[in-house]
C-alpha cells in the first residue's frame, strides 16, 4: 500500500530534519520526503496538518505481565496501549512467570507480539538462570530466540564474581546487559528515605541502594569490558557516576522513567498508594537534580517503565500495595511537559524518546530517513486530553495522572507502514 | 500539596470538628487542647462511683485489631463502655501480606451492620488513612496505632499526663528515648509537643534507631543519654522490641541498657522534680531500671488511667463531629431538593 503523510511538521533528528514536510511510504519503508517520487499514486492519504510527524516511539522498560500475571495485562491489551501512546518498540524485562530464561518464552512472547501485530516487542533476556543470580542463562541462546539485552532486573547478584563473570561472558559476545539498579538488602521499603517517609511512618529505601550498585556494576563493567544501560534511575549521583565513567571511555548509557523528572516523593502525603513507585518518587532535591542532568545531557533516554496493576493491587494502604505505575500512554504528554517547562526542545524530547534508545539498541530505527521503517508518530502537541476509563487501553488504570488533564495526544501511529492507531 | 490542609480535610468536618482522629499531626494548638480539656473533665468522673455518660447511648463501636494489643484495646472497650456505647471486639490476625482487599471487604461488612466508629490498630503505616479516605469515611476512624506512622490517643494520654503534672508546656523541655525510627508514639508525641509549645522535645537514641532526616520535625537530637538529660523536665523512654538484636539494629540488650537504660544515676542529670513516663508495657532492665519504673517520679501506671479518659474525650467528640457532618449534608441535599421543585 502506498501511503501519504501530508501537512505535518517532521522532526526527524537523526537526519536533522525539522520542518513542514511530506512522507511517502510504500511496502512499510520511507520512500521519499518532502516531493513525491514520479508515478506515486497514494492508496491512503493521512492529513498530519498542524501535527508534528516523528519516528515511533521506542520504550526502553515495559512491564507487559504476560506470561504470568494476565490479571494485571497482556501482551494484547499492552500492545494496544503502546500504539495509542504512539510506541512502536518496546523492551520487556523477563520478570515473567516462567522468568525469561529459555528461548521457549522469549519465542512465546515475540509470537503473540506479532499475533496482536501493534507494536514490536523486543525482550530482555534474564541475565542469570531464574533470575536468582547465581548460575549464568543462556544468552548466547537467548539471543538467537531474539533477546536484545539481558539483565537481572531488580533482583541483585549477590556474589561480586558471579556478576563479574556475567559481565564478562556478556563482554565475549558483545551483549548489551540493562542494569536497574536497587540493591536488595537496602530496597525493602516502599518510598524514598528522607523527611516524607520518616513522616509518614514508612519504611525508606535510601539514594545509596541504587548508587551504590550503579557503583558496583560500573567496577566490574570496567574490568570486564561490558557494554552497560542502566534504567530507571531515580539519583543525580547515578548520572554524576555513568557520566564520570563516560568520560574514561566506559560505553555505557542510562535512561530515566519520565515520571522522575515530574514528581517527587512530596506526593505521597494522604498515603496515595498510586504513587509507590520502585524505584521511589525521591526528594524534591533529587528531582531538580535529575531535571539538570536531563538539561546538560546526561541522560540517554526516557522510558515509560509501564507497570499495569489489577485494581486490587493498589487498595490497600500504602506500604502493601504493589509498586508501579502505567505509563505508555503519558510518555509522550509527560515529556511534552518538559518541553513546556523549557527544559528540552521538542525535537530533543523526540531523539530521547526514539533515536538514542534505537542507537543503545543497535536497531535500524527511530529514523524517517529515505529506506527506514516506516515507524511512525502523529501527534497534536497542543491537543488537550485526560487518560481515563474511555481513552485507557491497558489493563491497568494505576497511575496518578488518571483523569488528569494532559497536553499532546497520538492521532496515528504506522508500524511498518501499517496504520496500527488513528484516533 | 499542603500536608497540613490535606490531613485537616480528612480529620476534620467543615465545621472544624473532629470527626476522625488519625494523626496528631497538623491539628490546631485550640483542639489539642480541647481534647485534654474534655479529657480532663472524665478523669474526675472517673473517680465517682457512678462512671457512666450517655454521650455514646445507642452507638455501636468496634475495635478491630489487626496487631495484638491488651492494653490499648481494653482502655478503648472500657472507655466505649463508659461512653454507654455498646462494643464489639474483634482481633483479626493477620500477616504482613495479607492483601487490603481483605481489609477493604472486612469494614465494608462491618459497616453493613451500621457501626458509628471503628477503633483500628494495623500493622501499615496509613492504614486508618486509607479506611477514613476510601473505604469507610462516614465512620468514625479512631486510629489505635498504624506501623510506624501514629498513635494519636496514647500522645493525648501523655499530653494530658504531663499537662496534670507539669502544668503549662511552655516552659518544658522534654526527652524522648530510645527505638525512635520504629515508633509511631514518638512520632504523634513530637507533632503533640511540638503544637503544644513545649520549649523543646530532645530525642536520644543511637543512628541505627533514629529515621531520616527526624531533624526536620523541629526536634534536637543527641547520642548521648546524659548529655540529652541535662535540664530536661520530661523523660519518655520508649519500649525496645527485643527482636531489634536479631536485625542487627543493636548489638546486645545489655549494650542498649549500658548507654540508653534509664537508671536512678541517670535520671538525677535531669531537673529535679522530673517526670518519667513510658507507653508500656516496660521490659524492666532493658530500657529501665526497675526502681526508677517504680520511682516516685514515675508516672507509667497513672498513664493509663489518664487513657481511659482521653479515649473518651476524642471518642465522643468525634462521633459528634460526624453527626454534625451527616446533619449539614442532608440539609445540604434537602435544599438541593427544594431548589430542584422550585424550578
Amino acid at each position: 500500500m502506498n501511503t501519504v503523510i501530508q501537512g505535518g511538521r517532521l522532526i526527524d533528528p537523526a537526519n536533522d530534519i525539522d520542518a513542514q514536510l511530506d512522507l511517502y511510504l510504500q511496502q512499510g519503508k520511507v520512500l521519499a520526503v518532502g516531493e513525491a517520487p514520479d508515478g506515486f499514486v497514494a492508496d491512503r492519504t493521512i492529513d498530519a496538518g498542524g501535527q508534528i510527524v516523528c519516528p515511533g516511539l521506542i520504550d526502553l522498560q515495559a512491564f507487559l505481565r504476560e506470561p504470568g500475571q494476565t490479571q494485571k495485562g497482556t501482551i494484547a491489551s499492552e500492545s494496544g496501549a503502546a500504539a495509542a501512546g504512539g510506541v512502536t518498540t518496546l523492551c520487556c524485562p523477563p520478570q515473567t512467570q516462567p522468568v525469561l530464561d529459555t528461548p521457549a518464552v522469549a519465542r512465546l512472547i515475540q509470537d503473540r507480539a506479532a499475533e496482536a501485530g501493534l507494536v514490536q516487542v523486543l525482550p530482555l533476556g534474564a541475565l542469570t538462570k531464574g533470575l536468582e543470580g547465581e548460575q549464568l542463562a543462556n544468552m548466547m541462546a537467548l539471543k538467537a530466540a531474539g533477546c536484545v539485552g539481558f539483565s537481572n532486573v531488580g533482583a541483585g547478584v549477590a556474589s561480586a564474581q558471579t556478576l563479574l563473570r556475567c559481565l564478562e561472558y556478556a563482554a565475549t559476545h558483545d551483549l548489551l546487559v540493562f542494569v536497574r539498579p536497587q540493591e536488595p538488602s537496602l530496597s525493602s521499603g516502599c518510598a524514598h528515605d528522607g523527611a516524607m517517609a520518616m513522616r509518614l511512618g514508612l519504611e525508606g529505601i535510601p539514594a545509596v541502594a541504587e548508587t551504590l550498585e550503579v557503583s558496583r556494576y560500573l567496577l566490574l563493567a570496567e574490568q570486564a569490558g561490558a557494554r552497560l544501560h542502566f534504567g530507571q534511575l531515580s539519583c543525580e549521583r547515578s548520572i554524576k557516576m555513568i557520566e564520570e565513567a563516560r568520560e574514561r571511555g566506559q560505553a555505557v548509557s542510562c535512561d530515566l522513567a519520565v515520571h522522575q523528572l515530574l514528581l517527587d516523593d512530596g506526593a505521597l502525603e494522604g498515603f496515595d498508594g498510586r504513587y509507590h513507585l520502585s524505584p521511589p518518587l525521591r526528594s524534591e532535591a533529587e528531582r531538580a537534580g535529575l531535571r539538570a542532568a536531563l538539561v546538560r545531557g546526561g541522560i540517554s533516554a526516557l522510558c515509560s517503565d509501564h507497570q499495569p496493576h489489577e485494581a486490587s493491587a493498589k487498595a490497600a494502604p500504602f506500604s502493601v500495595t504493589e509498586p508501579g505505575m502505567i505509563g505508555l500512554q503519558t510518555l509522550l504528554p509527560l515529556g511534552l511537559q518538559l518541553v513546556e517547562q523549557d527544559l528540552l526542545q521538542l525535537s530533543e524530547l523526540v531523539t530521547l524518546l526514539s533515536v538514542e534508545p534505537a542507537r543503545i539498541l543497535g536497531l535500524d530505527r527511530g529514523q524517517l530517513g529515505v529506506g527506514a521503517s516506516a515507524d511512525i508518530c502523529i501527534f497534536d502537541p497542543e491537543q488537550a486530553w485526560q487518560l481515563d476509563s474511555q481513552t485507557n487501553v491497558s489493563v491497568g488504570t494505576n497511575t496518578p495522572f488518571w483523569e488528569q488533564q494532559l497536553q499532546g495526544q497520538v492521532s496515528h501511529t504506522l508500524l511498518a507502514g501499517e496504520l496500527v492507531y488513528s484516533r | 500539596m499542603n500536608p497540613v490542609t490535606d490531613s485537616l480535610q480528612l480529620q476534620l468536618n467543615e465545621q472544624g470538628q473532629l470527626r476522625h482522629f488519625l494523626t496528631t499531626e497538623g491539628l490546631s494548638c485550640e483542639l489539642l487542647t480541647d481534647i485534654l480539656n474534655t479529657a480532663d473533665s472524665f478523669v474526675d468522673m472517673g473517680a465517682q462511683s457512678v462512671k457512666k455518660v450517655p454521650l455514646l447511648r445507642g452507638k455501636t463501636v468496634i475495635n478491630l485489631f489487626f496487631e495484638n494489643s491488651t492494653r490499648t484495646r481494653s482502655t478503648f472497650e472500657l472507655a466505649a463502655k463508659r461512653l454507654s456505647a455498646d462494643v464489639l471486639n474483634l482481633d483479626i490476625a493477620t500477616s504482613a501480606t495479607s492483601k487490603g482487599e481483605t481489609l477493604r471487604d472486612t469494614l465494608w461488612n462491618l459497616e453493613a451492620m451500621h457501626s458509628d466508629m471503628f477503633v483500628v490498630r494495623h500493622p501499615n503505616s496509613g492504614a486508618a488513612h486509607f479506611i477514613a479516605q476510601h473505604v469507610t469515611p462516614n465512620v468514625a476512624i479512631i486510629n489505635a496505632g498504624d506501623g510506624r506512622h501514629a498513635h494519636p490517643t496514647q500522645a493525648m494520654l501523655d499530653m494530658l499526663t504531663i499537662r496534670r503534672h507539669k502544668g503549662a508546656f511552655e516552659p518544658l523541655k522534654v526527652a524522648i528515648v530510645g527505638d525512635i525510627l520504629h515508633s509511631r508514639v514518638a512520632r504523634s508525641q513530637i507533632h503533640a509537643l511540638n503544637t503544644l509549645g513545649a520549649d523543646e522535645v530532645r530525642l536520644i537514641a543511637p543512628k541505627t534507631l533514629l529515621p531520616t532526616d527526624v531533624d526536620s520535625l523541629g526536634v534536637k537530637v543527641y547520642s548521648d543519654l546524659g548529655e540529652g538529660l541535662k535540664d530536661v523536665d520530661v523523660v519518655i523512654m520508649l519500649r525496645l522490641q527485643l527482636e531489634r538484636m536479631q536485625s542487627a539494629f543493636l548489638p546486645s540488650q545489655g549494650e542498649f541498657y549500658k548507654l540508653y537504660g534509664l537508671s536512678r544515676e541517670r535520671l538525677a542529670l535531669a531537673n529535679p522534680g522530673a517526670i518519667v513516663m513510658h507507653p508500656g508495657p516496660i521490659n524492666r532492665g532493658v530500657e529501665i531500671e526497675s526502681e526508677v519504673a517504680d520511682g516516685a517520679q514515675s508516672l507509667i501506671l497513672k498513664q493509663v488511667g489518664y487513657g481511659v479518659a482521653t479515649r473518651m474525650a476524642v471518642m465522643s467528640m468525634a462521633v459528634s463531629g460526624q453527626q454534625t457532618q451527616a446533619q449539614a449534608q442532608s440539609q445540604e441535599n434537602n435544599q438541593a431538593q427544594a431548589d430542584e421543585g422550585n424550578r
